[in-house]
């Protein structure tokens, strides 16, 4: 029997062309857009992200061009919970989250792969840049468009529920793609906000939720360097605008303390960990590493690879990494790969220098 | 491939594009004064004459629109704004609560932006309106009512309104009377003269003829303020060049519809009852809404409790059967029907809802296929919700 594909359609060129591959492929494509906003027509000005009027009609247009049915399903509640609601308290919580990747894990790869599933679809197919190869995820031959870290967060089994049929080509090649198909999204620019802050404006958006208390920046000795508008704006390894006018030497958020409501800075060096503890792991690409093994990491979406050890222990992974790294915020994913293959990850809950742990955020 | 969606629309009778086909290729602008705008003119009058036959009115109470949406608006705006000039007191609009969008968004825009109030007469658990709460309605106030309008049956449950006693209390009181007979018309025994209504709205492509055409049915006296302004045609109503072959397509689908009415009730009727008697057969628990027999003879709204009406959907259009899930849609969300909520559902209910309706060339085969695809529609449909709940 034909395998029966659920191709979800953001409205933009990526999932358009990715549901066209899988429909010339022979599968039984259905294409779905998830309606992630309670109120459209809120987004329908500005919004450059997947929620907006506008990206449902396309994504239509672009199904019906391929010759396959479409519906939109309803995500609304879901994203406003695991998305929405997570983004929030994760940043109260003194954390950054990466909402792409939370919505990857709870919405595209859980609540929508569930619903398919049970509806009698076999396979979730979406646009992301990333290869599958014997089950494991692969970062796509695109260097610049991979998205395997933000698809890390992803377990054994939602990944073989899933197919992505962009890996193996440039964001070029499926623009030209989209063009010799007729899509007509074949030039829509490429959306690079968060999808659920229209304007772009993140603090705007977590002051209003979470308040904007004033608050100390203070140095690691506990001196007050300055004021802060509240605490949950601000991301370990972050320099500009802190405001700090006067200070001689560059100064970098080291961590942040929502309780106390301080940002502490120090110096650059002080920012370098060279461990690293990650929660709730998971292995899509491997065997749990019950003794420590050599590999690379990633610590944030189009960061810089590191050369560690890893290793699962009391339900935690630990990362040491070869040389230390600056900026690591807790609440990114630490994603594990061999080359260029996906192993599995876990969300950086504490870092430490050298044995000696900073102050976990 | 399956069709139980003719309330959403219905194929266009070969007479109508016989027609229609014929006019298309003629030439001539109905208003012009030479002998092709003679002809043309001919042509509209004697269309115009026949749709008033087969709809119990005269010729020159037919106001011809491009639509079911257009005919609401002009009515609704149109007698709001003439009613309250004549007496800026009349301001409030009594619809039901389970009116069509075409008649609800205009009266409220209307509310929110020309000072008229908007006040929403309840329905039973059927859909009903009952005349004693139009009554009590208009009664509290009868100097500051500007109009009223209730539907003749409803396009998502099929519900039939008492139009008639429902006119009456309104013409008691003096206060115009429209009626959207959008989905009436052709089922029911729309006799405009004797309904007593003020103002009708109907559509062609509901009847068998073409989308694009539709008419408002204005008895005498009744002159709404113009929405479109123009070349006056229509009685200076609705501007807009005639529209010859879509009017003569419209004309012949309204005349072949009251023709044949009765038998094709019948026969609608007893299809539908064996299409509700199969779904009821594999799906024990499903509920029937609207009126028990009230109701429009190709209508069959139910309720699966425990499914989802969009994953329903789905999964009858990947068996190829297509239906309805009878609500408005926002953004292609189906929203939770407000008819269902008016008639007292509950959210969860009014989800979980299909309308399959039939119509001209459905067949007891189209039954039975649905009788096929339901049970396990519905059993994979509950087991998504069951998911989605313990998510």
């Amino acid at each position: 029997m034909t395998l029966r594909v659920l191709a979800a359609m953001s409205g933009g060129v990526d999932s358009a062309v990715a549901a066209a591959r899988a429909a010339e492929a022979g599968y039984d494509v259905t294409g779905v857009h998830l309606a992630l906003s309670k109120n459209p027509k809120s987004y329908r000005t500005g919004a450059r992200g997947c929620c907006t009027v506008e990206d449902s009609r396309d994504a239509q247009r672009a199904a019906d061009v391929i010759g396959i049915p479409f519906y939109v399903w309803d995500m609304a509640e879901e994203f406003d919970r695991d998305v929405v609601q997570d983004f929030v308290s994760e940043y109260a919580a003194g954390r950054t989250p990466n909402p792409c990747l939370r919505c990857n894990e709870k919405i595209k790869f859980e609540a929508v792969l569930d619903r398919a599933i049970a509806l009698g679809f076999d396979a979730v197919c979406t646009g992301h840049h990333v290869r599958k190869s014997d089950g494991r995820l692969r970062r796509s031959v695109d260097a610049d468009k991979d998205q395997s870290y933000v698809l890390g967060v992803l377990d054994r089994e939602q990944v073989s529920h899933a197919m992505f049929p962009l890996g193996d080509c440039t964001k070029d090649d499926v623009r030209a793609e989209a063009e010799r198909r007729g899509l007509a999204v074949a030039d829509k620019p490429d959306s690079h906000d968060i999808c659920f802050i229209a304007d772009g404006d993140t603090a705007g958006f977590l002051n209003e939720r979470l308040g904007g208390e004033p608050g100390p920046i203070k140095d690691e000795s506990g001196e007050v360097l300055g004021t802060h508008q509240g605490a949950h704006t601000y991301t370990v390894g972050q320099r500009k605008g802190l405001n700090l006018g006067g200070a001689p030497e560059r100064r970098y958020v080291l961590s942040i303390e929502p309780v106390d409501n301080t940002v502490t800075v120090g110096p650059r060096e002080a920012l370098q960990v060279d461990e690293i503890t990650a929660q709730r792991p998971v292995w899509s690409g491997s065997e749990p590493f019950t003794e420590p093994t050599a590999c690379t990491v990633q610590l944030r979406a189009h960061g810089e690879v590191y050369s560690c050890t890893a290793v699962q222990r009391d339900g935690e992974l630990v990362v040491r990494l070869d040389e230390p790294a600056t900026g690591v915020a807790a609440g990114q994913a630490a994603v594990l790969y061999d080359g260029d293959t996906v192993l599995g990850s876990g969300t950086i809950a504490a870092t430490a220098r050298s044995g000696e742990p900073v102050p976990a955020t | 491939m399956v069709y139980l969606d003719h309330a959403a629309t219905t194929a266009v009778r070969p007479e109508a594009i016989a027609d229609m086909t014929e006019e298309f290729g003629r030439l001539g602008n109905a208003s012009s004064l030479h002998g092709a705008g003679r002809r043309a003119r001919r042509a509209v009058e004697e269309a115009r004459e026949s749709i008033a036959e087969s709809l119990g009115c005269t010729p020159n109470e037919v106001v011809v629109t491009g639509g079911g949406t257009e005919s609401d608006n002009l009515a609704l705006k149109g007698l709001f704004w003439a009613r309250n000039q004549a007496d800026p007191a009349r301001r409030r609009i009594l619809v039901s609560a389970v009116e069509h969008h075409a008649v609800l968004d205009p009266v409220h825009w209307l509310a929110e932006s020309q000072g008229a109030v908007c006040e929403e007469v309840p329905v039973d658990s059927h859909g009903r309106v009952s005349p004693a709460d139009l009554r009590a309605a208009i009664a509290r106030d009868p100097a500051d009512v500007a109009l009223v309008s209730i539907m003749w049956a409803n396009n998502e449950v099929g519900t039939v309104q008492p139009v008639h006693e429902l006119a009456a209390v309104a013409r008691e009181y003096g206060v115009p009377f429209h009626t959207d007979a959008v989905q009436a018309v052709g089922s029911e025994p729309v006799d405009f003269a004797a309904s007593g209504v003020s103002a009708l709205t109907l559509t062609g492509h509901k009847v068998g003829g073409p989308v694009g055409v539709g008419a408002l049915l204005l008895a005498r006296g009744t002159d709404p303020v113009p929405v479109l302004h123009g070349g006056g045609q229509e009685r200076e109503v609705r501007s807009g060049t005639l529209m010859t072959p879509l009017m003569r397509g419209f004309a012949t689908a309204l005349r072949l519809a009251a023709e044949e009415r009765e038998d094709h009730v019948h026969q609608l009727a007893r299809l539908r009852d064996g299409l509700v008697a199969t779904v009821r057969e594999r799906v024990p628990d499903a509920v029937l809404n609207g009126h028990p027999d009230r109701r429009l003879p190709g209508n069959a709204h139910l309720s699966f409790p425990g499914c989802e009406g969009d994953a329903l959907l789905m999964l009858l259009d990947a068996h190829g059967i297509e239906c309805s899930t009878g609500s408005a849609c926002s953004a292609g969300v189906a929203q939770a029907s407000h008819v269902m909520l008016a008639m007292g559902a509950d959210t969860e209910t009014a989800r979980s809802s299909l309308r399959f309706s039939l119509g001209r060339g459905s067949t007891r085969a189209d039954v039975d296929a649905l009788g096929e695809a339901i049970g396990p529609a519905v059993e994979r449909a509950r087991a998504a919700r069951r998911k989605r709940r313990a998510a």
